[in-house]
Formats: structure tokens, C-alpha cells, sequence
């Protein structure tokens, strides 16, 4: 139920009428009150015309997760207004436009039902189908501000930010607020009990995107050349990207440009392009999505077995194929973790949250470096497109990339002969040597068999030896990836473990088991292969909830071939309809395993 | 292919070039080609080509996909970075690895299957963005390595070894090229390396994507009575058009060539190629004529040679993008990442 500073308003419109620029300002506003807030996008895979929401869950506690309940729903979308009727909490509140009349029909009485006539007021108050479609966004704005109590002075703040130097703008758009805000006083009890009081909580945040943050870490890191094909819903990341390449890396004098943004054809030639890039000094990547992976996969078990470095950023999607393309999923984790034919495997690191997305960027390079291998950072669609509060972005400026071990101008002078693949200090990382430095470093770069030595074989012995190297370089990625996250609140026999966007919803889960009497451990993996931290933690518990966003439990396979995880312990908590998980269903489907006799 | 392997000495004789170093200098491994393959050909005269520009070999990369002709950056200078990438992804890892390094010299040896079926989607957009390369497709109509069938080059009514003549249409490399903007096209045979070794040198020096489609008779799959890609075909319907000289700044021009026959082109480095034109009413820097002059050989049975289509005005992938000088590998991570206090600065937008 509703409370103070605890309240979830769904926005149902139409994809294509500009409503997202009026929720955003609804939730920045509720952000500068101090209050933390969770943003998140449900929209369709279309320009125009079909249904799309947006969900700003009001969360004084600060939890991250998506909420399983609507109190208050703005319907402003015929098409889906039965459903959207449907969904809202007993108690809770609906909003629609008066203007036309509704159903009688389509009624409820546990709610209340509150009609604006919006888009009356702004054909009245604005010229132009345009505006008028774009002010009945800000009027339930308006309307949702009377409700809630939302500060008008926070709003025309941060109308006078976005149009600066457009005073007519601010003016109109306030005007359109005040519509709404005004009617709704004037015919309903405002606020309602349910309302938003002033916090302190977000003070040190900023709310911001998986793929903002992601781009923006990749200029941080370093990178230079970014090769893509647009996916949803991963093209935000380029897009970001390029904005702040324009930003800072131009020459205000020259023009000249210190990076190089390539569109592909397709993944296929992306992939290739970063391969060739990485393999001539430049730090390079590629964001794509699953159905990306799958047509990269030849070239990712090449530059795994010539050991170049690779950058690639899935943001899942719900698959298998097409699937729903703008809903998300963990639904990539075995086709990364094995992409290619043969024997691969491939380093992943797991962001749960666009400050990861950002944090691990740099380290995303520097693994990709200093291992020589392809390394994939698997956010997905609710990290990168909606919108996250995360403690403010930091940048140690000490940092330094982790180029590996590329042998110098010098360094290969020294040498009397210079060999790709030979395991010199024993970690199962060779050296390598760029192009166009030192014709003593020169070698032939093969997918076909090679010895240590680097030349072509088809010598069984000679093949299987860098084979085997390769499982020892495997190792020391285990020894460098980012330690798991893990709570021991007490000692108990259960636990929860996840990864990525489950982090939210599961810690949110676990306070309110802990409500319940039920105390559970925790643990968050970061990264693929698995650390012995994790194999300890799944060895000390009876029973360990896995909780993913996936059918076939993948995580849940990777941690019985990697670790070889007791499989009994590992239950699988499933969710997998592309819709982002809740804390609620995490709850459910562990109390029902209880109730079953498991351990808690 | 040879078992024995050549020694590593060079006769004192040897010509030497700016560097001091000798074709010896230049070459590779052994060759693991049939004997006679025409790619032995192209490779001698690639050998030929960079010893004669003076190229440092470190300087140079040498990029191919798989099949026959993508072995071949094996067999020449040893001392240059080679890769082998996969099957008709050739152009994608040369346009990253240029990307990185604009200041090599980028030679991609491909085949008719890697370039024009499995790669054709590379192929294609690598010419769009007009990547600064040297494009060498060895032209043999066949795929040599899963022994025989028909590549997309092959002509209709060519004959196979066994079996039916090709129905297909085939792709021509060098239509293909002129319809999509490459700014230098050439075709070649692997046979004639008098023509070949300049035509080669002028697709190094050009700045932008250069195509030399060289004719390089398999002679295991496609050397036999009826093939229109063997040796002996080739040689009788060659149609010498355009013959290439190339000019450094250093040297004077100093052969003497008749007015309306010859035709110097200037390259962006300050070379220049002197176009000796065989058919003087042919203007190779017309899209529009050349396409013509194609198709009309073409179906008079000829196959049409030389410095095709050249157009130096157009810029290369860098100049396009305003790229900085420095190779993008190479700047110093200083100038790449904006810092802490301006990361502080930036994020007054997400608030």
C-alpha cells in the first residue's frame, strides 16, 4: 500500500507523442526534492502508435528495483486502458483524460477515478496539434503534482534549465502545469495521503542510464575506436558515446578528432574492426546486443585463440532470435561465456547498475589487455535504457591503463627473437608486439593452428600445447576479475545468489524476508570465471537461491561447469517474461521453496 | 610447392633499394601452393612492388581472410605484421587496424569467394568508406581449398573440371568497384608481370580504397579446355588498355610519351603514375566511360586490363572523418580521458 514517500505512478501513453521529456521532469522533480526515485521505460518496438509506459517508483528507502505495484496510473492511452485500469492497487488512484467520455463499463470501485479533461484545457490554452499534444503531457504533470505534492517551485527550476534561453517555453510549459495542477486542486482533496515530503537522500546521486554511463566510461578508459551496428537497446551507448567524444575529444582549434566512431555493415565486420583496431594499439569496442553475439561469435573464438584484445558491450534483450527486442532479459550469459565454435571461454563482468556500467568500462580494457582475449561487459535493457539513482560517478585521476605486456621499440631490439605465444612468466599470457614498432616484432596473426612460437602447425603436440596455455591464462583471469559482493547478515543455511539487475530486487527481497524472521546470506557475482570466493560461499550454504532473468538457469550452468557448484544446493528463482524483476516475485518463489521443506 | 628451402643470403649483386635492402628482403616462407598457381605470380610481383617503393617492412601489414589466396601474406616480407583473419572478414579487421594506425601501408590479398561471396558485404562497404588499402583479388573463378566448385566470378558457359558449365551470372570485381566509388581499379593478370608490378605500385601509393583484380589461373581446378579463367584463355583474350608507370617525386620523367596516349595522374604523396593508354580513346577518369568500355569488351569476349578507373580527389577514411594525425593507438592517454574534476562538472546534467 501506499505511504509517504513510498508511491508508484505509471504513465500509459502512445509511443511517438513526446511524453517522455514531461516523465522525466516529473521524476527529476521528485529527485530534487531529495526523495530517491526509480525510472523505468516499458516501450514498444515501434516509432509511433503503440503502447508505451513509464513507471517512477517513489522510493524514500532507496531501493533500486522495479516495484510490483501501481498506485497511481495516468491513462492516457485508450488502447490499453482496460488493462491499465486493471493493474492499479486497491486503494489506489486513476487519471485519465475527461475530454472524451469512458465506458461505463470500464469502472472500479476499490479505486478512485480521477478525470482531467486534458486535452480540452490545452486545445483552449495552445495552438498547433503539436503543442497540444505535448503540453496535455506536462498538464498531467500537473495533475500528478496536485496529487502528490510535488514542488512547482522544483518544477519551473528545472523548466528554466532545459529552456535556458527560451523563455516563451517556460512560460507555456508552466502554463500547462498549472492546468492540471490547478484543476486537480479545485475538484479533488490534494494531497492525497500517499504524497511525497521532502528528504535528504539524494544528495551525492545523480539518476542516469546503464549506456550513458557505459560511453561515458569508455572515454574515460581510453578508447579510441568504437565500431557498431545499431541494436536495440544497445545504440544509446554509441550514441553517448560519440556525444562525448564531440565533447572532448575534438580540437577546438583543428577540428581534429582523437577517436573514430565506424558503423559497420553488420556485427560481423563491428567485431572485425575492433579485432583490428586492438590489434594495432587502440583501445576498442563494440556495444551490440544478443542477436549481435550470435553473429560475432566466429570472429570472438578468434580473438580468443590469436589472443587479441576485444571490448564488446551486450545489453541484453529478451531472445531466443528477434524476441521482444525492447524488453529485457539475462538471457546471454552461456552464449557469451562459450561464443564460438571449439573450445572457448570468455572472460564476462556482470554491472548491476549504470555507475558498474561506468566503473567497469576501464576495467573492462584493462582486462581485455592485459589478458589479450576478447572481454564482454553484460548489462541488459533495464540497466541501460532506464533510468537509475547511483551515488555520484568518481575518476581517480592516478589511474593508468593496464596496456599489458606489449613489447617496446627497445624491448624487441634487445631480444634475439621475439615469440608470440611463449608463456615467459608462467601466468599463461604471452607477449605481444604491435604492428608498424619493430620488424623483429613482426609475426603472422592466424586463426589456424599455431605453435608457441607463433608459426602454422598441424602438429597435434605443438597445437595442443597453446590449447592448454590458454587454460592457464584462464586461471589467472579468475585470480584479477572483481571479487562477488557478499553479505553474511548471520549465520544461516540459505542464500540468495545473483548477478547483474538482480542485485536490486534481491537486496530488496532480502529486508523483506528479513521482516518475515527469514535471514538469508547474499551474493553477487561480478564477473565470469567464477572467484574461489564464490565457490566457498555456495560450498558453506544447504541451499543457494539462484536468482536470474532467464528460462534455462543459466547462471545456474555456469556455476556447475566452472566451479563445479554442488548442483542439489543451486534452486533456480526463474524470471524470464522481459519485464524487469520485482522484489515481490523473488519473495514469492522463495517462500513457496520453503514451504516445501528447504532450508531458510 | 617446394620442400627445399630457399637460403637467406643475398647475392652482393642484389640491387638494393633507399633502405639498403635487397628483394631477398622482402620475401616470406616458402609457398605451400600448387606449382605454377598463379598466386606465386602475384606474390613475386607484391615482393617486387614494396622493394621498389622503399616501404620499411614494418610499415606494412599484410591482411587476408581464408582460401588459397588469403595464404599468400605468408609468402612475402617476413618482416611485416601479418593476419590471417577469417573467412571474407578481411576488409572489417583492415578498416579497424587502419582506424588505429593511419600511418601503415595496408595491403589486403583476397580471393574471388572471400571478396565476392562469403565477403561480398565487406568488400562492398569497405569501398564506401574509402579505406586507405591496397585490395588484391586473386581472380581464379574457383575455390581451390574444397577442391573445385564454382566461386561467383566464374563466367557463364565456363566449363568445370566434372560436371554442368556455370549457369550464374557472374560478379565482376571491378563493375562492382566502379558502381560503388573506388577511386583506383585495375585488373591484371598474374601472368603479365610487367603490368601487374606498376599497377600494384600505383594501388600502394594511391590514397583511398585501390582494386587490383588480378586473373590468377587455379592450375589444379581451373587450367583446362573450357575454362574462361585459365592461362591459355586469359592470354588470347587480353585487352591491354592502360598500362601504369610509376613515377617517384625523385625521379624525372624521362621516358617520352605521345600526346593523347599518355596521361599523367599526380597522387596525393607527390608520386605520380603515368597512364599509358593502348586505346586512346579511353579516359580512365570516367565512371561513366569506363563502365561502358567494360561491358562492351566484355561481351566482344575480352577481358579488359589496366589502370581502369583512378580518381584522387575523393579522400580517404581519415580525411573524411577529421581524424588527427597521430595514429589513434598512439596518443598518449593524457589527451584521451577529461579527468576527475570535469566528471564532477559533467554530472550537474543528471541531477
Amino acid at each position: 500500500m501506499a505511504a509517504v514517500n513510498d508511491v508508484v505512478i505509471k504513465i500509459a501513453t502512445v509511443n511517438g507523442t513526446g511524453s517522455a521529456s514531461a516523465n522525466g521532469l516529473l521524476r527529476k522533480a521528485i529527485f530534487r526534492m531529495g526523495v530517491p526515485v526509480v525510472g523505468k521505460n516499458y516501450f514498444p518496438s515501434n516509432i509511433q502508435g503503440l503502447p508505451t509506459w513509464y513507471e517512477i517508483r517513489v522510493t524514500g528507502d532507496g531501493y533500486s528495483a522495479r516495484s510490483d505495484r501501481v498506485d497511481i496510473m495516468v491513462a492516457m492511452n485508450a488502447q490499453t486502458y482496460a488493462q491499465d485500469l486493471a493493474e492499479v492497487e486497491p486503494g489506489g488512484f486513476l487519471i485519465y483524460d475527461s475530454t472524451w467520455p469512458r465506458s461505463a463499463l470500464l469502472n472500479r470501485d476499490d479505486i478512485t477515478i480521477i478525470g482531467v479533461p486534458l486535452s480540452k484545457m490545452c486545445i483552449e490554452h495552445f495552438d498547433g496539434a503539436r503543442a497540444r499534444i505535448l503540453m496535455k503531457n506536462i498538464a498531467y504533470v500537473g495533475v500528478i503534482a496536485a496529487l502528490l505534492d510535488v514542488d512547482l517551485e522544483i518544477i519551473k527550476g528545472l523548466l528554466e534549465e532545459t529552456f535556458a534561453d527560451k523563455a516563451h517555453l517556460i512560460q507555456s510549459n508552466m502554463e500547462a502545469i498549472h492546468l492540471g495542477y490547478d484543476y486537480a486542486v479545485a475538484k479533488f482533496p490534494c494531497p492525497i495521503p500517499a504524497k511525497i515530503e521532502k528528504l535528504d537522500k539524494t544528495k551525492g546521486h545523480i539518476v542516469i542510464d546503464g549506456n550513458t554511463a557505459a560511453g561515458l566510461g569508455c572515454v574515460y578508459a581510453g578508447a579510441t575506436v568504437g565500431a557498431w551496428y545499431p541494436i536495440t537497446p544497445s545504440t544509446s551507448l554509441m550514441d553517448a558515446f560519440r556525444d562525448f567524444c564531440a565533447r572532448y575529444r575534438v580540437d577546438p582549434e583543428t577540428g581534429k578528432r582523437t577517436y573514430c566512431i565506424i558503423q559497420a555493415e553488420d556485427e560481423l565486420a563491428a567485431i572485425g574492426m575492433v579485432l583490428g583496431a586492438s590489434w594495432n594499439g587502440a583501445r576498442s569496442f563494440t556495444p551490440t546486443s544478443g542477436p549481435g553475439i550470435s553473429l560475432m561469435s566466429e570472429f570472438i573464438g578468434f580473438g580468443y585463440y590469436a589472443e587479441i584484445p576485444a571490448v564488446i558491450f551486450n545489453v541484453q534483450r529478451v531472445g531466443p532470435s528477434t524476441g521482444m527486442p525492447t524488453r529485457t532479459q539475462q538471457c546471454d550469459l552461456i552464449s557469451c561465456a562459450y561464443a564460438s565454435h571449439g573450445d572457448t571461454k570468455h572472460v564476462l563482468l556482470f554491472p548491476a547498475d549504470p555507475s558498474e556500467c561506468f566503473s567497469m568500462a576501464p576495467i573492462a580494457f584493462d582486462f581485455a589487455e592485459r589478458l589479450q582475449t576478447p572481454v564482454m561487459v553484460l548489462s541488459d535493457l533495464d540497466i541501460g535504457m532506464n533510468d537509475w539513482m547511483v551515488p555520484e560517478l568518481e575518476w581517480d585521476d592516478d589511474y593508468v591503463p593496464d596496456r599489458g605486456k606489449v613489447c617496446s621499440a627497445e624491448d624487441l631490439e634487445e631480444m634475439e627473437s621475439f615469440y608470440r605465444y611463449l608463456d615467459v612468466d608462467g601466468d599463461g599470457i604471452p607477449y605481444r608486439s604491435l604492428p608498424g614498432v619493430h620488424p623483429k616484432g613482426a609475426y603472422f596473426t592466424r586463426g589456424s593452428g599455431h605453435t608457441k612460437y607463433g608459426g602454422y602447425t598441424e602438429d597435434s603436440a605443438a597445437y595442443q600445447e597453446v590449447l592448454d596455455r590458454l587454460l592457464v591464462k584462464w586461471e589467472t583471469a579468475r585470480t584479477m576479475v572483481p571479487e562477488a559482493d557478499i553479505r553474511y547478515s548471520q549465520f544461516n543455511k540459505a542464500a540468495i545468489l545473483t548477478l547483474g539487475s538482480g542485485d536490486g530486487p534481491c537486496i530488496e527481497a532480502l529486508d523483506r524476508l528479513e521482516a518475515q524472521n527469514i535471514g538469508l546470506n547474499y551474493c553477487r557475482v561480478k564477473a565470469f570465471p567464477f572467484t574461489d570466493a564464490v565457490k566457498d560461499f555456495i560450498e558453506k550454504h544447504d541451499v543457494v537461491y539462484v536468482v536470474e532473468q532467464n528460462r534455462d538457469a543459466q547462471l545456474r550452468t555456469l556455476l556447475i561447469n566452472d566451479i563445479d557448484a554442488d548442483q542439489d544446493k543451486l534452486v533456480s528463482v526463474l524470471h524470464y517474461d522481459g519485464m524487469p524483476l520485482n522484489a515481490g516475485f523473488v519473495v514469492d518463489q522463495i517462500l513457496a521453496e520453503i514451504k516445501k521443506g528447504r532450508a531458510a | 610447392m617446394t620442400y627445399i628451402a630457399k637460403p637467406k643470403v643475398a647475392h652482393p649483386s642484389l640491387p638494393r633499394n633507399e633502405l639498403g635492402l635487397t628483394t631477398r628482403d622482402y620475401e616470406g616462407a616458402v609457398s605451400t601452393l600448387c606449382a605454377g598457381c598463379g598466386h606465386d605470380s602475384v606474390t613475386a610481383a607484391l615482393i617486387q612492388a614494396v622493394f621498389e617503393l622503399d616501404i620499411e617492412p614494418h610499415m606494412l601489414a599484410k591482411m587476408s581472410g581464408i582460401g588459397c589466396s588469403s595464404k599468400t601474406p605468408a609468402y612475402f616480407v617476413s618482416q611485416a605484421h601479418g593476419f590471417n583473419s577469417v573467412h571474407g572478414r578481411m576488409p572489417s579487421v583492415t578498416t579497424g587496424a587502419n582506424a588505429a594506425n593511419r600511418h601503415m601501408t595496408y595491403i589486403g590479398v583476397s580471393g574471388d569467394g572471400d571478396s565476392l561471396s562469403i565477403g561480398a558485404g565487406q568488400f562492398v562497404h569497405a569501398i564506401r568508406r574509402n579505406l586507405n588499402m591496397c585490395y588484391i583479388i586473386e581472380n581464379n573463378g574457383v575455390y581451390g581449398l574444397t577442391k573445385g566448385q564454382f566461386s561467383a566470378s566464374a563466367d557463364i558457359g565456363s566449363l568445370p573440371k566434372k560436371g554442368l558449365p556455370n549457369q550464374q551470372e557472374p560478379i565482376d570485381p571491378v563493375s562492382t568497384a566502379l558502381s560503388l566509388g573506388a577511386t583506383y581499379i585495375a585488373r591484371s593478370f598474374s601472368g603479365d608481370k610487367e603490368q601487374l608490378v606498376p599497377l600494384i605500385k600505383g594501388a600502394i601509393m594511391h590514397s583511398g580504397f585501390a582494386l587490383v583484380d588480378v586473373i590468377s589461373p587455379c592450375v589444379t581446378f581451373n587450367d583446362h579446355e573450357g575454362s574462361t579463367k585459365s592461362y591459355s584463355h586469359t592470354r588470347e583474350h587480353y585487352n591491354h588498355v592502360i598500362d601504369v608507370d610509376y613515377i617517384q617525386p625523385s625521379e624525372e620523367i624521362k621516358a617520352s610519351y605521345k600526346q593523347g596516349e599518355a596521361m599523367p595522374v599526380h597522387l596525393h604523396g607527390g608520386d605520380t603514375i603515368i597512364l599509358r593508354k593502348l586505346d586512346r580513346d579511353y579516359d580512365p577518369t570516367s565512371r561513366a566511360d569506363a563502365f561502358k568500355y567494360l561491358r562492351d569488351r566484355f561481351n566482344a569476349g575480352e577481358i579488359t586490363t589496366g589502370l581502369l578507373y583512378v580518381n584522387e580527389a575523393r579522400e580517404e577514411m581519415h580525411e573524411l572523418m577529421q581524424n588527427t594525425d597521430t595514429p589513434l593507438g598512439q596518443l598518449p592517454y593524457e589527451d584521451l580521458h577529461p579527468g576527475s574534476e570535469e566528471l564532477q562538472k559533467l554530472q550537474g546534467r543528471y541531477r
